[in-house]
């Protein structure tokens, strides 16, 4: 980045694209209406294991309106895809679309109805009769233990000896931590509409990876790449739920093809719990010890996360655990367990988000059985350097945040006796955790164009999920150009232009914006060359002497030039760049660091608990946007809160079906659980990771926020909740017990 | 989509006829629980009687200070009525706690004293329901049933809660819902229209086929008294009672000399507890006194699996809203 155009950089720039969310001319993926068009019904499996013994589609046939209605025994032959991350074709959900007749999850397609309207579509789908025969459904973690054991996950690390360690330690703490399924719940339902001309392929797809759905679906449909067109201008957000490529959207396309119509089919809410992926439940079991200094001596973090019968999902909730602390001794495994559920999928922070809440809450066990303030506790045991891979951190002030946050939080004034602290009715409890997330940087090409109009536009296929990344693309632009933010017209979400990240993993900024900056440059380059041509404006001049300046090129001798005179001068229309990012090296450990802390106020009078005020200080290189980058943090927040105290996909043991899969049942924060939160952004560039100093932002926020609230629950009521969520039933005394059946 | 026949009716009498009672028909007004029921294929009336053009949208004080509803009259212009506010604070503050600002501007009295349980095996229109498939069972005794089932009123046959918070003021202040049918007007006694499930949990309330109701009449207020709704859940406002109380009480010095208590979020249907208030009718207020009067209201109380906390939960929605309008 150029030192002149620093303000553009980290400045608060309002979202470009947000005049046209608000005013309704954002297209997102069901508001793309072709002529012609059919739309698509699930049935969908009321049960969660067994098969289709028959399946009956007389009458269904016979509603108003009705095209075709596709299932197992009438479906298009499709292909698997190799589901490599490597190879950029990665689908989470393996198997094909009524590839077959089982049934491994309720909610899964068993047939699809397309009609000439969307009324007309549902209302046949409830006329198709399928008949099941059952199996007895695995319901849940445990039940998956019992029934098929564990298999082995990835992710897992081992260093020094932490079993006699742990033996020979002056405290030990053995604890186990359970988080439930969560559900992504983005505002946008998961929609795809899709047309096929002259055997290529368009989709407009609610999707976080154009590319790699494009890459997926080219294996799909055996056929290139260059025929498949996906497009996602707009995506109402996904959490991760929209990163791959989901049954329905191949089902859409295929169904396209063999009617020759465009089809639209959107996933009703209820099945955005079933067929669209979920965070997975997870069951943690974490040993630490310390020795006499209360230092880390021995840590042990075994968490075995569920994943369905035809993929493997293994929720990586020890990511963190390997490198937060300094620790000699240390045991990081993952195992999963097949239930009847759904193929799991990362959810903002898959690994960290549950992983953290156990670890956090541990190391708050751990402190207070070594008889340490939890916030010294933390600062004694930070690992100075990533000791699993035995690299300095590029960039780590943990310390700092803590710090910051501590004392602008007040942590001095918490009394640590427990129950001690009240404000009129209510019982007070401050806690705290540390949050982490990697820091990741894959490889990106992106094109920038600086046109005769004196505007510039910019293209990448990676997608803005309400993040603000045609924003900060913006800035980028204008920072290497001079060029206001209000003449640069930015293009993502269209797998035709030049290859750009998947928005998820936070990589999303550190990958694109080198990208786009060199992309920039070239450009510049372009048009200097245009400039000192012969019949240049600036003929005879060398290129290293045209410095950029208010929209155009200076001389030395102070001779302003701007872009769109010297393309006039040429009559050129544009001059272009494109640019190619590699991902990030491997010279340091890349990390994100923060600290959260939380209030909570519990009054036991009418068993009420509310998140009263947090702060978190978060430390993730240089801020390109201070706006946007706020707002992803306090929503992450509001995330994690909703994490602490409401969110579980309830499912019922005797059959694995998923009952609280709706909007009402499945509890979000609201604004009225919102409080108070105070976000710091240290704002230190990390130069080590890319250009920008960037590392990225979307899912730190969420990591460790659980951890404090139970924390400070613990604080507050003398309760420590293993299980989330900390619901009001949990902090009771003397609930009783439910009479024998 | 589901075909059904629509039909406007302009007046109750034009509603009445044009209902009938031989088929599955519905009267439409808000719509917030019939659509999205149909939507779900839960419900699914042949005719559709849509009632929004009568007019039933008054709020009248009778001469006996009673205060007559039209039961077109819509959540949020009931809780924003003057005599409502003043008289009635508990009716206002239940009715501001249900809901959102978007559904109580359709919602009707009506509406709200009809709607349906929100049991999730009652909605996903497969599990055994009873209410929906009479005979079938209840998946949700034994099933997932930690917020809206109740301890209170329940059968073997059917534990959902009766979902409403406007019914729950109600129940405190009396009132008296005025129907016309195919076999003319007549009136029903509010504590008596909202049925228990039973062995019949198809049977939700006291409508004769094809009845319609007019108006919901509240008794005249407890002269002197304050009241006030005080609703419990998981999050803070969206979101259905976990427990909830609707106290009225007209203090005589330190002395309670009269008291109503209905609870809601426990209940199968909306939960008077007249043990209660006899318990505290004549003593003098303390919390030792709301705690001993609360827990007689769940002497019969049946926990489930999961919702045992609401015998506790619903004793302190009584005390803590007892000790609030006691307060100086
Ligand atoms: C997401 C959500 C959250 C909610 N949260 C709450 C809450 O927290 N607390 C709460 O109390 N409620 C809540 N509700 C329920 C809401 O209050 C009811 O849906 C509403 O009051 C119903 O009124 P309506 O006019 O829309 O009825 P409609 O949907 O029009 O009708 C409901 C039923 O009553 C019948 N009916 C209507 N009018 C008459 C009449 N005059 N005579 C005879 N039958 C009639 C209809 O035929 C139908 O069967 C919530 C609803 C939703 C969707
Ligand atoms: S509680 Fe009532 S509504 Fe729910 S499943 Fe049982 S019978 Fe049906």
């Amino acid at each position: 980045m150029s030192d002149k155009q620093q303000s553009i950089i980290g400045a608060g720039v309002p979202r470009i694209d947000g005049p046209d969310k608000l005013s309704g001319r954002a297209n997102y993926a069901a508001d793309n209406l072709p002529p012609n068009l059919a739309y698509g019904y699930g049935v969908f499996s009321t049960i969660a294991s067994g098969k289709v013994s028959q399946l009956s589609v007389d009458e269904a046939r016979k509603m108003p309106g009705v095209v075709d209605i596709f299932h197992h025994s009438h479906f298009p032959t499709l292909y698997h895809t190799p589901s490599s991350f490597a190879q950029g074709n990665k689908v989470e959900e393996t198997r094909l679309p009524f590839e077959d007749e089982r049934v491994y999850y309720e909610g899964q397609f068993v047939a699809l109805v397309i009609a000439d309207t969307f009324e007309n579509a549902r209302a046949a789908a409830r006329r198709v009769k399928v008949t099941y025969s059952t199996d007895q459904a695995v319901a849940n973690l445990d039940q998956g233990v019992e029934a098929n054991g564990t298999q082995a996950g990835s992710g897992n690390h081992d260093r020094g000896d932490a079993a006699s360690a742990f033996d020979s330690a002056a405290a030990t703490i053995d604890v186990t931590y359970r988080t439930p399924v969560e559900t992504h719940n983005p505002m946008e339902m998961h929609a795809s509409t899709a047309w096929w001309d002259d055997e290529h392929l368009t989709i407009f797809d609610a999707s976080q990876g154009v590319v790699v759905a494009r890459n997926a679906l080219s294996k799909i449909f055996a056929m290139p790449p260059e025929r498949i067109t996906v497009h996602a201008p707009y995506i109402g957000s996904g959490f991760g739920s929209k990163l791959w490529t989901w049954p329905h959207a191949i089902a859409t396309a295929a169904v396209s093809r063999e009617l020759g119509r465009p089809v639209q089919l959107v996933v009703p809410r209820q099945q955005m719990f079933t067929t669209t992926g979920h965070r997975p439940e997870t069951r943690q079991r974490l040993r630490l010890a310390t020795d006499g200094n209360g230092k880390l001596v021995s840590l042990r973090h075994e968490a075995i996360n569920t994943t369905s019968y035809t993929d493997q999902y293994v929720e990586t909730c020890g990511s963190v655990t390997k490198s937060l602390y300094r620790c000699p001794n240390l045991t990081v495994s993952h195992e999963t367990t097949q239930v009847n559920r759904g193929t799991p999928t990362s959810m903002r922070a898959p690994g960290a988000a549950p992983g953290l809440f156990a670890l956090e809450s541990a190391i708050d066990e751990m402190a207070d059985a070594a008889g340490v303030d939890p916030v010294q506790f933390r600062l004694d045991n930070y690992a100075e350097r990533d000791e699993s891979q035995d690299l300095d951190f590029s960039s780590n002030h943990i310390v700092e945040a803590t710090n910051r946050a501590a004392e602008k939080f007040g942590w001095a004034d918490r009394n640590p006796e427990i129950g001690s602290m009240r404000k009129g009715r209510e019982i007070v409890g401050y806690g705290m955790a540390a949050c982490n997330w990697e820091a990741l940087k894959r490889p990106c090409d992106a094109r920038v164009s600086i046109r005769a109009d004196g505007t510039a536009f910019a293209s990448c296929a990676t997608q803005d999920i309400g993040t603000g990344t045609y924003t900060i693309v913006a800035q980028a632009v204008s920072d290497v150009t001079g060029i206001p933010i209000d003449r640069i017209t930015v293009k993502l979400g269209d797998s035709s232009y030049p290859d750009g990240p998947v928005s998820g993993g936070s990589w999303a900024t550190a990958t694109t914006l080198p990208a786009i900056a060199g992309a920039a440059r070239k450009a510049l380059d372009e048009i200097k060359r245009y400039a000192t041509g012969s019949n240049g404006v600036f003929a005879g001049a060398s290129g290293d002497d045209l410095e950029v300046a208010d929209g155009g090129l200076r001389s030395a001798d102070g001779k302003l030039v701007s872009f769109a005179d010297i393309l006039e001068a040429g009559r050129y229309g544009s001059a272009d760049g494109e640019a190619h990012t590699e991902a990030a090296d491997s010279k340091y450990s890349y990390r994100s660091f923060g600290a959260h802390f939380v209030e909570v106020r519990w009054d036991p009078g009418i068993s009420h608990l509310r998140v009263a005020r947090v702060v978190s200080a978060i430390d993730v290189g240089r801020v390109i946007n201070e706006t946007t980058a706020r707002n992803q943090v306090e929503g992450a927040v509001v995330m994690g809160i909703g994490m602490g105290l409401f969110e579980a996909t309830e499912y019922d043991q005797r059959n694995a079906r998923p009952v609280n899969n709706d909007y009402a049942e499945y509890v979000v924060p609201v604004h009225a659980d919102q409080p108070e939160i105070d976000v710091i952004l240290l704002d230190h560039p990390d130069l080590a990771f890319n250009e920008y100093g960037a590392r990225g932002i979307g899912e730190i926020g969420v990591t460790g926020l659980a951890a404090a609230i139970a924390n400070a629950v613990h604080h507050a009521t003398g309760k420590r909740i293993r299980e989330l969520p900390i619901t009001l039933d949990k902090l009771m005394d003397d609930v009783p017990q439910a009479r024998s059946a | 989509m589901r075909h059904f026949e629509y039909a406007r009716a302009d007046s109750a009498q034009q509603a009445v006829a044009a209902h009938g009672s031989d088929r599955e028909i519905s009267f439409l007004a808000g719509g917030t629980t019939l659509l999205d029921l149909v939507k779900l294929d839960v419900m699914q009336p042949d005719k559709i009687v849509d009632i929004n053009g009568v007019a039933l949208d008054e709020i009248e004080r009778l001469d006996d200070g009673r205060l007559r509803i039209g039961a077109m009259v819509t959540n949020t212009a009931l809780a924003r009525d003057k005599r409502v506010v003043d008289d009635y604070a508990v009716l206002s503050q239940a009715l501001l706690a249900g809901a959102s600002t978007q559904l109580r501007n359709k919602a009707t009295t009506g509406g709200n004293v009809m709607q349906r349980v929100r049991c999730p095996y009652f909605r996903d229109g497969v599990s055994d329901c009873n209410k929906r498939e009479p005979g079938s069972g209840c998946a949700a005794i034994g099933g997932v049933n930690r917020t809206v089932h109740a301890v209170l009123g329940t059968s073997d046959a059917c534990i959902a809660t009766h979902p409403s918070d406007m019914c729950v003021a109600m129940a405190a202040i009396g009132a008296t819902v005025e129907v016309q049918g195919p076999e003319g007007a007549r009136e029903i006694d509010f504590a008596d229209f909202h049925l228990l499930p039973g062995k019949t949990p198809a049977r939700e309330h006291a409508l004769e086929p094809g009845e319609l109701i007019t108006h919901v009449v509240l008794d005249a207020p407890l002269e002197g008294s304050r009241s006030a709704y005080l609703k419990l859940r998981d999050r803070q406002s969206y979101q259905f009672a976990l427990a909830s109380s609707a106290v009225i009480v007209r203090m005589d010095g330190d002395t309670i000399a009269d008291a109503r208590v209905a609870m809601g979020g426990v209940g199968t249907k909306p939960w008077r507890a007249p043990e209660v208030e006899a318990a505290l009718k004549g003593r003098a207020a303390s919390e030792q006194l709301f705690a001993d009067a609360a827990k007689l209201a769940f002497e019969n109380a049946i926990a489930y699996a999961h919702n045992g906390y609401k015998i506790p939960l619903g004793q302190q929605a009584i005390v803590r809203n007892l000790s609030d309008l006691t307060a100086a």
